[in-house]
């Protein structure tokens, strides 16, 4: 027990110091500008923040619009026990995209702009348009858990009555802005290492954010049994995770055949960072793909897990790739994030895993038959174990 | 009818007159340690780069269909008729696509302002309007740097090639550069000898980004009757197999 307690304190200790680095990285933002708090340039004007908070923050929340279009559009009911926390992730997980803008936009102040001032030709237009109606969606599909906790009926019918339409447009607005995220980069051929840069990057954003709406879903069903006691709905996730391995495998191929088609694989023979990182990523997302078709592998919690979580890490250096390293060569420069940059990533993060935590104990997100009573001591290990990866 | 510049750099001496005019112009400080700074900033709308013994000169391009212009989420850079490319700082919420999206690397952002903007040249917007020739067209000594109509322009470099064939690389940079720019370029060497990007594609690049956003509202129509289609089948199927289950 005293163990245990210890190990707490440790991640503890951990969240604090996240927490803190990042106060003083946004002390450095607001009185230094992008200048004093990032390492970004004209020649390398988008970094870490676009490719990690935004590109990957938003990727990592579409678990909530596959689940939707699962649960309610295809009737599929039995996936219904994880629909609610995977709604609850899309929907923190788009507030801290708000969040991150804040930080990366040159005027935060300014973030309504699109609202009133139009463009429709720019592809960033119907990003924010979409970001911004689709949050709304979000927030009304999850609010009905607050209403029912304190029995406040009338809204919740008023919102039971649209809730197709509004499902249906939950769903088309994240098909537009995941893909239109990989449209951000279709302008900018002559600066993308051609390994990344291609006309099917729309697409291929769409389909692996789908794989990791799924993985992200195994991956917090896992954490939140652990946290709060719960069983695990194992045969779920099982299904699941053969779904994600036919669709992984699907973007794998069609991965391929662009990269085959445009003649760019003898690049592969090429000793150079993109190189290993492109291997990386591919590698990241093949391997647990393969290990899913195996029913031994899907059936064990641990190694269900662990594939979720290489198809995570596979989602997130594919979106670094993009928005990184595909982007270095061609720039004259070599970017990589200041401390202050990072600082704020992780706090972000980590604040998304504490806040998801303090709402799932307190309101009904998990179904209740299997919460035991001592559950709510349960420790934040995994939380800050993310935090800090 | 639309306004544009010819840079001979056959001609360009390397003084840096357009870079003084220039910052003069924009209100922007000017002194020996900005002159040696041979790249474009946001303090620095211009600048002559050296390669060898020959010069070069930087400025934004102005794009016929200025990438620039079309990612721009809130409008704040327009294409001019005139021919400028234009940018309204009130607008601007900072988000860099415009740097990010430009062929030519012009855009510049001040990184270090804590309420910061875009800045790229703007080709003289009010003095062209009045029929003035730009600051730096004003202030080239040797007629290296010349402003008129983008016609004319074009007509008059190929002549210069025309005429000494052996002074000049025969092409003009920004024909069909990215789809066209309002700043030609003369070289007696090929273009990438003198810094410029000859990398950039020959198409307008507003139209890679247009094939896909054209389709949304497609996808808009098709996925909702679709969508609506499957959720109609199924919940329908659902309801009936609950009527069966009780009536048995």
């Amino acid at each position: 027990m005293r163990q245990r307690l210890a190990k707490v304190t440790v991640w503890r200790a951990i969240f604090a110091a996240i927490l803190l680095s990042g106060a003083y990285a946004t002390y450095l933002r607001i009185f230094y500008g992008l200048g004093g708090a990032t390492n970004l340039s004209d020649r390398f004007p988008w970094g870490l923040w676009i490719a990690f908070d935004i590109l990957c923050g938003v990727g990592l929340a579409a678990g909530g619009f596959t689940l939707v279009a699962v649960v309610h559009i295809f009737n599929i009911e039995r996936y219904k026990p994880i629909l609610r926390p995977a709604i609850l992730t899309a929907f923190l997980g788009y507030m801290l995209v708000v969040v991150a803008l804040l930080y990366d936009l040159g005027r935060p102040d300014r973030l309504w702009h699109p609202l009133v001032m139009w463009n429709p030709h720019s592809v960033m237009f119907e990003v924010a348009w979409c970001v911004m109606l689709y949050t709304t969606v979000l927030f009304l599909e999850f609010i009905p858990v607050v209403l029912e906790k304190f029995g406040w009926n009338r809204p919740l019918n008023w919102i039971h009555n649209i809730s197709v339409p509004l499902m249906i447009a939950g769903v088309l607005l994240s098909t537009l802005h995941q893909s239109s995220l990989g449209s951000l980069y279709l302008i900018v051929p002559e600066k993308m290492y051609p390994l990344w840069y291609s006309p099917t990057l729309p697409a291929m954003f769409f389909l692996s954010a789908i794989g990791v709406g799924l993985a992200m879903t195994i991956f917090e069903s896992w954490h939140s049994s652990r946290a709060f006691g719960r069983a695990l709905e194992l045969p779920l996730l099982a299904s699941m995770g053969r779904v994600l391995a036919v669709l992984m495998s699907a973007y794998l191929w069609l991965r391929f055949l662009d990269i085959a088609r445009r003649g760019v694989l003898p690049l592969l023979a090429r000793n150079r960072p993109e190189t290993w990182l492109f291997l990386l990523e591919i590698a990241l997302l093949a391997v647990p793909t393969a290990l899913l078709f195996q029913r031994s592998v899907r059936m064990r919690p641990g190694a269900l897990y662990a594939c979720a979580v290489m198809v995570v890490f596979g989602f997130i250096a594919n979106r670094l790739n993009v928005g990184v390293t595909a982007m270095e060569a061609a720039s004259g420069t070599s970017y990589v994030p200041k401390w202050s940059e990072i600082a704020v990533t992780l706090s972000i993060v980590a604040a998304g895993f504490a806040i998801f935590r303090v709402i799932a104990e307190y309101f009904p997100i998990f179904e209740k038959v299997s919460l035991e009573a001592g559950a709510a001591q349960a420790p934040e290990p995994e939380r800050a174990r993310v935090a800090a990866a | 009818m639309s306004k544009a510049i010819l840079y001979d750099s056959t001609l360009c001496i390397g003084c840096k007159a357009c870079e003084q005019a220039c910052a003069e112009r924009w209100g922007l400080p000017y002194n020996d340690r900005i002159a040696a700074e041979a790249k474009i900033s946001a303090h620095k709308l211009t600048a002559i780069e050296t390669h060898g013994e020959r010069f070069s000169r930087r400025l934004c391009m102005h794009c016929a269909e200025p990438a620039c212009a079309s990612v721009c989420p809130v409008g704040a850079i327009q294409k001019t008729s005139l021919g400028p490319v234009v940018y309204e700082a009130d607008k601007c919420m900072g988000c860099r696509y415009c740097v990010q999206a430009c062929a030519f690397q012009v855009p510049s952002y001040e990184w270090d302002q804590r309420l910061p903007k875009m800045r790229k040249c703007d080709m003289c917007y009010e003095r062209q309007a009045r029929g003035e020739p730009t600051a730096c067209a004003a202030a080239c000594p040797v007629g290296a740097t010349k402003c008129g109509e983008r016609d004319a322009l074009v007509a008059e470099a190929r002549q210069r090639i025309a005429e000494k064939p052996r002074d000049y690389y025969p092409k003009i940079y920004g024909l069909h550069e990215a789809g066209g720019t309002s700043v030609l370029y003369l070289s007696a060497v090929p273009f990438e000898q003198i810094g410029l990007n000859t990398s950039v594609p020959q198409g307008p690049l507003p139209a890679l980004t247009w094939r896909v956003l054209e389709l949304v509202p497609d996808v808009v129509s098709t996925g909702s009757v679709l969508l609506g289609g499957i959720w109609w089948i199924t919940n329908r199927r659902a309801e009936v197999a609950k009527a069966e289950g009780k009536r048995k």
